[in-house]
């Protein structure tokens, strides 16, 4: 720490854009709670069409204010603001919170272990003296032994599981080269080669779109074609929460990788300073090993 | 060498004032005096409504609430007491105290800090406004579940249960933010010479339960997004028809709830013994031993969550091993009893506020965590289960070692954090009516819930109205003793005696190198420790 410049810790100066954001989740979350009320009382009807005003005007407003705040970091970044000891401030923090996004998706993989270790079995093995359910078998897929759930009939289909070796498995093959592509990336932005950086960054985003292409189709031939839908028991619940909330992962890190890709066209970045480029690409690999997780257990065994 | 690292602030000479100051600000100590100042309020609004719920249960029979109001105060009260006061509270200490503590120019991520607490009057707000748009013909209230969500209850619930399951997220979010700057902060931003091993009991208790909120917190998001899919998107992960089942939720529920309780535990037992040293005049006693109690607490948090729910059937060798492993986080809390205690031993020692409230935080937490040891007894806890008894334990670890512990740290810093000395008479009168008026409460729910009184129901039978009566008589007493409290915090922050830099003669840590009140850029230049 020689130099007066990388010795100084730098303490932005106010924002407004967080408190905004939070203004927009709230605007957002009531707005999507209004929507769905008529599920629970027929008589909210009226609330259906102003929340979702509220959720498309709450959903403006984060995204314009995440717009802005990642502006103002990164217009920090390229006039020299950030040091190494601020660098490795941002460094932990996206380790931590790829963590705290691990945490999340472990929650849907218990449920899955646990519908299908634990409770499908145990609805199938109760004494057929006294179980409600005799002819419920345990076997994966399942979609429950049906039953009446808050006065409403539901009927379990019969369900063949989504096959891992067609669509997830090219899926599977589209995630991982996109994993290397964007390590090619990041040797050519060490090596300075520009022209390989942007190549590199354009395929991995073409890829990830390829990827969100693929699982759109596979959501339409399992709803059309293969009746699993959400409402179908615990295969149905799992498989489409699971592969879901990882498709809006990728989604969020394809917009992510975007932004990259543009700032890499701007010029910006440099060999030895990059964090945002970094902090994308281990956060693309993060949604890339959740994949194999699913492929492994929702779609393969 | 003095000084190796200079804070930089941007554009020095403005600083936004009114209201501006604190919606935009990236000052550590403006954001912890926020956190510090919702949880206040937010203390006050949940002790509202349990003051309501005592008061019906005065007397046996219904008098005041209907009971679908009765079960939303209550359930509204342990959010609002858990997610909204002590969890704020203890985040808005680390935003005060760790930088000055390990010698840092401010928290690591400071727009991420404002964004942080910025988070948690939306989450508020939709925690409370069930009850409001009751009022107005919408819906029917707030959620009637209780704090825990369980299914099928909560699938069946009105809006009121969406508006929590949001409220949760937003907290989640806030909760999630505050822990990453926390875990930044202390491994990027201490002074030189500061090794992870000379850092403030405080500092140590914040980093475990910054470990905990990040595992556990998105689990509960999970959780909570389930229930959702299952109330509006037809999902069945709660619902046997589906193959899923009501149980799964209290496993997902637990494995977030049982570290909660140390999430709220961990930053005061951080605290408590540098309030101890401080007044004993002597060192700490055991600081690894204490570090390494806190660790093993922290790792055991996480595997033994089944224990809440011991009567909602479970395989025998489940039991035992949630049983076991439950009893074993006795033998690290014991060690920290211990050390506790061996600090004050032959200590030259003095009884101001903040240390009144330390010892007796001992002695009632040690009271709560005894009590647990028998819930955590399987063959027991199927008589005490969902009976007062778990009332007063839970409010015997969160009430006197949660917000009785976060009330001695606040009389430990008031002066540091103000600049002025508050006023010891009414501190002193405040901790004594505290602590009586606190085991009139809730000694009188042992013998309740041992005698078989229910948790969460408005109405009980008449052999269990003397206690009751006790009970709410001092809940009152309790309830209004805290008015005491905020006019001594405000009457302190407008004025009284000067502090001087060191505060207490025994105070020990770089906080108490700074003036009182510490500049508005604490530490410009980073000192050295040796």
């Amino acid at each position: 720490m020689a130099t007066h410049s990388t010795n100084q810790y730098y303490v932005p100066h106010g924002s407004i854009y967080p408190s905004i954001i939070s203004v927009g989740l709230l605007t957002l979350a009531s707005g999507f709670i209004f929507n769905v009320a008529t599920d629970k009382s027929k008589d909210l009807a009226y609330l259906q069409a102003p929340g979702k005003w509220m959720m498309i005007i709450g959903a403006i407003i984060i995204s314009f204010m995440v717009f802005k705040w990642m502006g103002s970091v990164i217009n920090e970044s390229l006039t020299g603001k950030y040091s190494k000891w601020e660098d490795k401030s941002f460094r932990v923090g996206m380790i931590v919170f790829i963590c705290s996004e691990l945490a999340f998706f472990a929650a849907f993989f218990g449920a899955l272990f646990y519908m299908r270790i634990l409770s499908v079995p145990d609805l199938a093995g109760y004494d057929l003296d006294i179980t409600p359910y005799k002819d419920f078998l345990s076997t994966w897929p399942s979609s429950g032994p049906g039953g009446t759930v808050l006065g409403v009939e539901y009927k379990p289909g019969t369900l063949n599981a989504m096959g891992a070796w067609g669509l997830p498995a090219i899926n599977t093959a589209l995630l991982l080269t996109s994993g290397a592509t964007i390590t090619w990336a990041h040797w050519a932005l060490i090596k300075n080669n520009r022209t390989q950086l942007i190549v590199g960054m354009a395929l991995t985003v073409a890829l990830g779109v390829a990827f969100l292409i693929c699982q759109a189709m596979e959501y339409h031939h399992a709803y059309t074609e293969m009746g699993l839908t959400l409402h179908s028991g615990a295969y149905g619940a799992t498989f489409f929460m699971l592969t879901g909330f990882h498709g809006f992962h990728v989604t969020l890190g394809t917009v992510m990788l975007i932004v990259i890709l543009i700032r890499c066209m701007k010029g910006h970045f440099t060999p030895e300073h990059h964090f945002g480029f970094e902090g994308v690409a281990w956060y693309w690999h993060f949604v890339d090993v959740v994949w194999l997780g699913l492929f492994i257990f929702v779609y393969w065994l | 060498m003095s000084t190796t690292t200079v804070a930089h602030h941007e554009e020095h000479a403005e600083h936004p004032s009114g209201i501006m100051r604190w919606l935009t600000t990236t000052n550590h100590k403006d954001i912890g005096t926020m956190y510090l100042t919702f949880s206040l309020i937010m203390f006050l609004v949940g002790g509202s409504m349990i003051l309501a719920i005592r008061a019906e249960l005065f007397q046996p029979g219904l008098q005041l609430l209907n009971p679908e109001f009765f079960n939303q105060l209550i359930g509204v009260h342990a959010l609002i007491m858990i997610f909204a006061a002590l969890m704020p509270a203890a985040t808005g200490f680390a935003n005060w105290m760790i930088p000055l503590q390990i010698g840092a120019p401010d928290m690591a991520l400071p727009r991420l800090n404002n964004w942080g607490f910025w988070l948690l009057p939306p989450s508020a707000i939709l925690l409370t406004l069930p009850f409001t748009l009751a009022l107005f013909g919408i819906g029917d209230g707030a959620m009637a579940t209780g704090w825990t969500f369980y299914p099928p209850l909560s699938v069946q619930g009105g809006i009121g249960v969406d508006f929590a399951i949001f409220a949760v997220h937003l907290l989640g979010i806030s909760s999630v933010l505050g822990s990453i700057n926390i875990i930044v902060t202390l491994f990027n931003m201490r002074a030189p010479g500061m090794t992870l091993m000379k850092m403030p009991m405080f500092a140590w208790g914040w980093l475990i339960t910054a470990f905990l909120l990040v595992a556990t917190i998105p689990v509960l998001a999970g959780a909570v997004t389930m229930l959702l899919t299952d109330r509006h998107f037809g999902t069945h992960f709660f619902d046997a028809a589906g193959g899923g089942d009501p149980i799964m939720f209290q496993h997902l529920f637990w494995f977030f709830g049982h570290p909660e309780v140390y999430i709220l535990l961990l930053p005061v037992w951080g605290f408590i013994p540098q309030i101890l040293e401080t007044f004993s005049r002597k060192p700490m006693y055991g600081y690894k031993a204490q570090v390494y109690s806190l660790w093993a607490i922290g790792a055991l948090a996480v595997v033994v969550w089944a224990h809440h729910f011991f009567t909602a059937g479970m395989p025998v060798p489940a039991l035992l091993y949630f049983m076991y492993s439950t009893m074993a986080i006795s033998l690290p809390l014991a060690v920290l009893f211990f050390c506790w205690i061996k600090t004050m031993w032959k200590g030259s020692m003095s009884f101001e506020t903040p240390m009144l409230f330390a010892v007796g935080w001992i002695i009632l937490f040690g009271i709560g965590g005894l009590t647990g040891l028998v819930l955590a007894d399987v063959a027991a806890d199927a008589q005490y289960h969902n009976s007062y008894f778990v009332v007063a334990h839970f409010h015997y670890t969160l009430f006197a070692g949660g917000i009785m512990g976060i009330m001695a740290g606040t009389y430990y810093w008031l002066p540091k954090m103000t600049g002025h000395m508050y006023s010891e008479k009414l501190g002193k009168l405040h901790f004594w009516l505290t602590a009586i008026s606190f085991n009139l409460t809730f000694i009188p729910q042992f013998f309740l819930g041992l005698a078989g009184m229910p948790r969460r129901i408005p109405d009980y039978a008449l052999q269990f109205a003397e206690f009751n009566m006790i009970s709410s008589i001092a809940a009152f007493v309790l309830g209004f003793s805290q008015l005491l409290f905020v006019y001594n915090i405000v009457s302190c922050a407008r004025g009284g005696k000067k502090a001087t830099d060191q505060v207490w003669e025994g105070a020990k840590g770089l906080e108490w190198t700074l003036p009182s009140p510490p500049p508005y850029h604490s530490f410009t230049e980073q000192p050295i420790v040796k």
